[in-house]
């Protein structure tokens, strides 16, 4: 069913938000320590342990896929609730200190990709595509790539 | 009629969220393939059309919080808010390749250890060359560059005055803003195409939002990579900055 897919999304973000409380506490921050990545980790876990059981079925597959899916449009609208009125008035200072961190940050990424070189292509196309939003494309795609 | 809509779309601003953003998306993807010809992704527009609303509405409201203080478009505060964003962020680790994500744990662990020193470090510096002293002050701004929560969280933490605060916001904004624009940009020159690299970028990177939208609009199969290390990059950021950066900060210029 794919109220069960939800569900244990919702558990699992639930879970791993309060462990990232807890975390938080005790490291003594006034903040959640990685809480979504905990949870990410134990849904990939729970999902892993499922298939194995064989008993990850379509609809539960479709409860979380479903929140994937919309997951681009969410971030639009959550860029669209950003203080940007406050980024673009900061003054000198901030766009320095601002586009001084993420050219060099940039920079590091090619960096660490450098010194950390893949093996080899790791995502084969036919997997993933559901994050893109659009599963006709994504079968479409499978399809052509096989 | 006017006041029976307003109505509406008041009591079900969620509703009336999906449909507005539906609408951009099919504004941008269209603009992707017919006017860009899928040279630029069809969400790095509706990105940029979010952060366009973002700033018409604050320049409307007056507030902080983009077009979400139109009351109208309310529910683009609960579409795109932290709950929402982060249940659907968990879910993109339904696709995540645990062979990959396993083989950059360092990698992730190095990555998050650059991208919260290296902010700093500008932050502060930027701090220092535009004619700040204190201690407190500077580690505040410095923290600002980590992330936008960051900022704030140690300035509070260490009792900042509240103009350095809203300026530790604004390079954070400011930094995820241009995370969101430019990654599409650059990703091809920094060879951000694979799982271990999204997860280096994403661990650099730090600010959640920055990092999700830009792989978003970059390749939407590498956002759970990036996604699993950004998270942790706000936590880290909370905790030492207000600690251990304030402590080698004070050490530096005293008082």
């Amino acid at each position: 069913m794919t109220i069960y897919g939800v569900a244990l999304l919702a558990a699992c973000t639930l879970l791993g938000a309060y462990l990232g409380e807890l975390l938080g506490m005790t490291l003594g921050v006034k903040a959640n320590v990685g809480g979504v990545g905990i949870a990410m980790i134990m849904l990939i876990a729970v999902r892993w342990w499922l298939s194995r059981k064989g008993v990850l079925s379509h609809g539960m597959k479709f409860g979380v896929e479903f929140w994937a899916m919309m997951y681009i449009p969410i971030v639009v609208a959550m860029a669209a609730q950003q203080n940007v009125v406050v980024a673009v008035k900061g003054g000198p200072m901030v766009a320095v200190a601002a586009v001084v961190t993420v050219a060099l940050c940039f920079a590091c990424v090619a960096l660490l990709g450098k010194l950390w070189p893949p093996e080899k292509p790791s995502v084969t196309p036919a997997e993933g595509l559901v994050i893109a939003g659009d599963p006709d494309f994504a079968a479409k795609n499978a399809r052509s790539q096989t | 009629m006017i006041e029976a809509a307003q109505k509406v779309l008041t009591d079900q601003s969620l509703v009336a969220a999906f449909a507005l953003i539906g609408a951009v998306m099919l504004v941008s993807y269209f603009i992707s393939k017919h006017l860009t010809f899928g040279r630029i992704h069809g969400s790095a527009i509706a990105i940029m059309i979010g952060l366009v609303l973002a700033y018409v509405g604050g320049v409307v409201t007056g507030g902080n919080k983009g077009i979400a203080d139109v009351s109208l478009f309310s529910g683009i505060g609960l579409m795109g808010g932290a709950m929402l964003r982060d249940f659907a962020i968990v879910a993109t680790a339904f696709e995540v390749n645990v062979v990959e994500a396993r083989k950059a744990g360092l990698l992730g662990i190095v990555a998050l250890a650059i991208g919260t020193v290296l902010p700093f470090v500008i932050g502060a510096l930027a701090a220092v060359a535009f004619g700040y002293t204190d201690a407190v002050s500077i580690t505040t701004i410095g923290a600002g560059a980590v992330t936008y929560i960051v900022g704030p969280v140690t300035g509070a933490a260490l009792g900042a005055e509240s103009p350095v605060i809203a300026l530790s916001i604004a390079t954070g904004v400011l930094k995820a803003v241009l995370v969101m624009i430019c990654t599409p940009f650059v990703a091809p020159l920094i060879g951000l195409n694979n799982p271990r690299s999204a997860m280096a970028y994403g661990g650099l990177m730090g600010t959640v939002s920055g990092v999700t939208a830009g792989l978003a609009a970059t390749d939407p199969r590498l956002v759970p990579y990036g996604a699993l290390t950004a998270t942790f990059h706000t936590g880290l950021g909370c905790l030492v900055a207000p600690s251990v950066f304030y402590l080698a900060v004070r050490a530096m210029v005293g008082g």
